[in-house]
């Protein structure tokens, strides 16, 4: 990993790095990645992931929900930790396309 | 240099559902802001998602209507981006297996007819608005307001493999998807209300080239004028580029209506890396062929099974076929017209409901769901013309009268009565008829003489006459083969 | 009366006896918590609401109504969701925010209503200090304040559930709820001599909880024995259709095995009720690494069962050391995609100037997280970009399969697997905080729980010379929490090490 990856992938993450942060996070990262990858050793050609641990046991199905209104108007407890609000609406600075 | 084009569309169908994809708010649209967005949809901390059966329902009936496989297994994935209207910063959509692979949708263009392969359709859940008008933030800087009522609106989103040459072949598919999607029941189909948007990838190449060009994607066109307007001008954009000596550049554009171009989307231009991976908080989507046979069998009858039938049992034309199919509720209306009046009768029936009724729905800018008058109304009407009681202009004029009347919720009058009423009986008896002719002849002598000299018209004129005299009820038929017999 | 030295079970006696009643049971623990404040264990206190669920619970009692926990006060970790009092989940991005919603945990443990007829009924103290966002093992990474152990203010508390496990140690609450994604119930319990249990992955609803790693998090008490640990948990586990990864409901009683024999219901010897149960040390787990004290105590452990009557045997968990790479790859990557959602728009800290939406973002987001849930974040990011996917994530999520098969193998010969928790005791505050990796490998014997999805608990086993406690791991097959409880619950029968308190505490 370089600085400039690291850069990349905290825009990616709406992360702001100060160069020295950057530079700091630089050897820690690259630390965890020489773990990681040890992962590479294992043969797992005929191996599926398990993205779910209780589907390990048995092929167990996504929930269906009843198509139904049960959620009432909350807008006001909603919103009220919101930062910037007029009207119901939330503002953020204006987006232009 | 002679160029091909090559498009695809991608085609985001709000599905017809109560509630959200993944939580219990209303759909509904036109809902003050952020009224119809709950914990779930705004993404407040510790909230989970649980998925809607009838979003399901709805992908695997069109996945049979297009005769696509139906994913025995499909996964929910996660595509992260950031985003004021996508609140939890990624997007529930399915990436590697998606719930309806392949499948084809049927075009009539240039006027034949045509399969779209479609490379898949998967569920997702809709992002929220932003709404651009003066709105002032806390710092005094010009702000957007976020309302997030739409967010988590089940969409199917329809993927064409890039088969389609030209923009009105794209927007033929559009009209012909939407259409399908309709009389599916599983869209409304009101593009107004965003129910129905299209993205389109357009690239050019030299014909006969076997590699792709660059393409761009121009997003949310929901409108078939639109669609077509700017698909053109991408064409011809990407044209000039290219014998100007430029390359197209990868990216996202918006077509301006006003400005008739399509401009790239600034917001866009940084790559988006989706890290797309399965969400955890989902479980596969398991359909089995129990659910599928259900659906199936839950199916109403697809538009071209529907104007095959007709075409074979009762004999309409291609075009009456094609007329009385655009949507269910008219379809549905002729074949119970048909059944109440019997086949036979199904081309009187069909210039009935293509004739008078929509240009009636067409005046009132109804829908046919939404027709005043229904088959049983219509029946008797037809019924008296065939048995001889009223003339096909004194039919209208009754049209007319049960339209309004059921227009204002008044339904006190059935045919007969009107017909009774008004003195609208045809004139059918030859001794009436005899009389009549008569006495048109009598006051008619110039005409008369003017057809034994040898001009036809007079005939029609004559003709013309004797309906004048009887208020239009004589029968036309008769009235002409007796005037025939007594002046020859 | 020294209240706060009772367990649970012994409270619901008094209660029941009307020897006290939940007022003055809650007002003794909330003059704790206020003359408690050096150990950090709290993050919001409200003594009103609590002295009016209170209230409300007495009123329960004395109608005839309640259960076995309805008045006895309880403390809820800061990932769980209240209406009352703040979540922030030890993080200034959520620095006073107010959910509009309880978590189903909270509610479930609440006082009934009409979502909820059958709530349990308990008191809610307060919301504790954790590791933020629950990223973390010592409680070093809250934006509140590291947490003390109360068998030693220099030492760490463990995490991420340090403010948990720190309350019921210094008597500030008689139980408490943490969560368990890579070890954060366990090892905080083991660190301050206490019990805890993570229950199967998809035992108790995550609704409510804010979210670290999906597919690991798992929420579970920590107290003072494993009966109070099985009550907490047969009143937590639930079929909650708002979680889709939530088990159908067992209606397990989790209490049941407690006083039976480990072979038949009837205890045929006394001293040897444990006869019959196989027990599995994992070579992996006694390598080196770890302290041995440590090792020491927790063999004592295993020797006490199998003077219980339990046999031991050695079983092999090839993918242990592993378990480390494959965990620091899933978590942060769910991770990073979870906390996407804090970006200043519609809850939560947002940045004071801002010139346009993606310094909004940016600076809301560097401002509210702290540095190691930003390492975090960018790992996961990274791990999931494009190219190095398959290479991190997936074969991440291939070897998760290969450990839990791993598992199923060593239960072919066992019934129960033991170890240590954490290759040493707790450690002075500051020392590990340079080296995040160093933290990462002491999660060692954990991990791989989580990754497996199995239940796990932490039973206190004994102490190093410095009287700093220690842990012994108990970690069965899917759905044995009753059994595991049992043996725990034997066990501390014949020994006393979870009944020592702290000299630190009054």
């Amino acid at each position: 990993m370089k600085l400039d990856e690291v850069q990349r992938i905290a825009h990616l993450s709406r992360l702001e790095l100060s160069e020295p942060e950057a530079e700091a996070l630089l050897p820690q990262l690259q630390a965890i990645f020489a773990l990681v990858a040890e992962m590479q050793a294992v043969d797992t050609s005929n191996c599926e992931p398990l993205a779910h641990p209780i589907l390990f046991l048995r092929d167990l199905a996504q929930p269906l929900r009843t198509d139904e209104v049960s959620e009432t108007d909350q807008r006001t407890a909603n919103m009220r930790s919101a930062p910037a609000q007029k009207d119901g609406y939330f503002l953020v600075p204006r987006v232009l396309e | 240099m002679e160029w091909e084009v090559v498009i695809g569309l991608e085609t985001h169908t709000q599905l017809k559902t109560q509630s959200k994809i993944f939580s219990g708010a209303s759909t509904h649209f036109g809902a003050p802001a952020n009224t119809q967005a709950c914990a779930v949809d705004l993404a407040l901390p510790g909230v989970l998602p649980v998925l809607n059966r009838q979003a399901v329902e709805h992908a695997i009936r069109f996945g049979l209507a297009i005769g696509a496989t139906i994913a025995p297994s499909s996964i929910f994935a996660r595509k992260n981006y950031f985003y004021p209207d996508l609140p939890k910063g990624y997007q529930i959509s399915q990436y590697e297996i998606p719930v309806v692979l392949g499948g084809q949708v049927e075009i009539i263009f240039n006027g034949e007819s045509k399969l779209i392969q479609l490379t898949r359709a998967h569920l997702e859940e809709d992002a929220g608005k932003s709404v651009h008008e003066d709105f002032i933030g806390p710092h005094g800087e010009p702000s957007s307001g976020i309302d997030l009522n739409r967010a988590g609106t089940p969409l199917l989103e329809i993927v064409t493999e890039p088969v389609m040459r030209s923009a009105a072949e794209a927007v033929a598919y559009a009209k012909a998807l939407h259409s399908l999607v309709v009389w599916l029941d599983v869209c409304d189909g009101n593009m107004q209300e965003g129910s129905f948007r299209c993205d389109a990838n357009v690239s050019v190449r030299p014909m006969g080239s076997e590699k792709l060009g660059t393409r761009c994607e121009i997003k949310n066109l929901n409108s078939f004028r639109f669609m077509e307007e700017a698909m053109n001008y991408e064409i011809r954009r990407q044209i000039e580029l290219i014998e100007d000596g430029g390359e197209v550049k990868q990216e996202t554009r918006l077509y301006d209506p006003d400005k008739k171009e399509t401009r790239s989307m600034r917001s866009k231009e940084d790559a988006n890396d989706y890290r797309y991976f399965p969400d955890p908080d989902l479980l596969p989507l398991q359909i089995d062929q129990a659910w599928v046979a259900k659906v199936r069998a839950g199916m109403p009858i697809l538009p071209d099974a529907v104007r095959n039938q007709w075409q074979k049992e009762f004999g309409l034309s291609a075009y009456d076929a094609q007329l009385l199919s655009q949507d269910r509720a008219t379809a549905q209306l002729f074949n119970a017209l048909v059944s109440l009046v019997g086949q036979p009768m199904a081309k009187v029936a069909a210039n009935l409901v293509t004739g008078e009724l929509a240009s009636a729905l067409n005046r009132a800018n109804l829908a046919a769901s939404d027709s005043p008058l229904s088959a049983n109304d219509l029946a008797p009407l037809l019924e008296r013309v065939a048995d001889g009681t009223i003339s096909n202009k004194i039919a209208k004029d009754i049209f007319t009268i049960l339209w309004d009347e059921a227009s204002t919720g008044q339904r006190s009058s059935t045919i007969d009565t009107i017909i009774d009423q008004r003195g609208w009986r045809q004139i059918s008896d030859s001794g009436e008829l005899a009389l009549l002719i008569d006495q048109v002849l009598t006051d008619n002598a110039k005409l008369v003489a003017e057809f034994r000299a040898g001009k036809e018209k007079a005939f029609n004129a004559l003709v013309g006459q004797i309906m004048k005299a009887s208020q239009g009820k004589a029968n036309p038929q008769q009235v002409n083969d007796l005037l025939r017999k007594k002046l020859s | 009366m020294s209240w706060h030295v009772s367990t649970v079970a012994l409270l619901s006696k008094a209660l029941a006896a009307k020897q006290v009643s939940s007022r003055e049971l809650t007002s003794y623990f909330l003059e704790r918590i206020a003359k408690g404040s050096r150990w950090n264990a709290f993050l919001d206190v409200n003594p009103a609401l609590s002295l009016a669920q209170a209230e409300a619970a007495d009123t329960l009692r004395a109608s005839g109504l309640g259960g076995p926990l309805t008045g006895i006060p309880v403390a809820h970790k800061d990932v769980f969701v209240t209406r009352g009092w703040h979540s922030t989940a030890g993080s200034k991005m959520l620095e006073n925010y107010q959910s509009p919603f309880d978590a189903a945990v909270v509610a479930r443990l609440g006082m009934p209503d009409e979502q909820n007829p059958t709530a349990a009924g308990m008191v809610c103290l307060g919301k504790t200090n954790m590791d933020e966002f629950a990223m973390g093992s010592s409680n070093e990474n809250s934006a509140f304040g590291a947490v003390l152990n109360p068998w030693n203010p220099a030492c760490v508390a463990g995490g991420s559930s340090g403010g948990s496990a720190a309350a019921v140690a210094a008597g500030l609450t008689p139980i408490a709820t943490g969560t368990d994604t890579g070890g954060s119930i366990r090892q905080p319990a083991a660190l301050c001599g206490l019990t805890g249990i993570k229950p199967s992955y998809g035992r108790v609803s995550r609704y409510g909880m804010i979210a670290y790693a999906s597919s690991l998090d798992q929420a579970g008490p920590i107290g003072k024995s494993a009966e109070d640990c099985a009550w907490l948990l047969s009143a937590m586990s639930f079929h909650d259709g708002r979680d889709s990864t939530s088990l159908a409901d067992s209606g397990e009683d989790y209490s049941r095995y407690l006083n039976q024999g480990w072979s038949e219901p009837q205890i045929k010897n006394a001293t040897k009720p444990l006869s019959g149960l196989r027990i599995g040390l994992p070579t992996e787990f006694f390598a080196a690494g770890l302290a041995p004290e440590v090792a020491q105590a927790v063999e004592a452990g295993a020797e006490q069962l199998a003077a219980l009557g339990a046999t031991l045997c050695s079983v092999t968990l090839p993918k242990t050391k592993l378990s480390i790479p494959v965990y620091y790859v899933l978590a942060p990557a769910e991770a990073s995609s979870n906390l996407s959602r804090f970006d200043g728009v519609r809850f939560g800290h947002r940045t004071a100037q801002y010139s346009d939406l993606q310094e909004l973002y940016k600076k809301s987001r560097s401002e509210g997280f702290g540095a190691e849930v930003k390492r975090r974040i960018l790992i996961g990011s990274y791990v999931l970009s494009h190219g190095y996917y398959d290479a991190y994530y997936l074969q991440a999520q291939k070897i998760r399969r290969i450990i839990a098969t791993d598992f199923q193998a060593a239960f072919q010969h066992c019934d129960v697997i033991l170890g240590p928790v954490a290759p040493d005791v707790a450690w002075p505050l500051g020392a590990k905080t340079q080296d995040p990796l160093q933290m990462y490998l002491a999660d060692i014997y954990t991990l791989s729980t989580n990754l497996a999805g199995l239940p796990a608990m932490s039973v206190p086993c004994g102490f190093n010379q410095n009287n700093l406690p220690i842990g012994m791991q108990l970690i069965g097959n899917y759905f044995s929490e009753a059994r595991l409880l049992q043996i725990a619950h034997q066990y501390q029968q014949a020994s006393d090490w979870h009944l020592r308190q702290p000299s630190e505490v009054a």
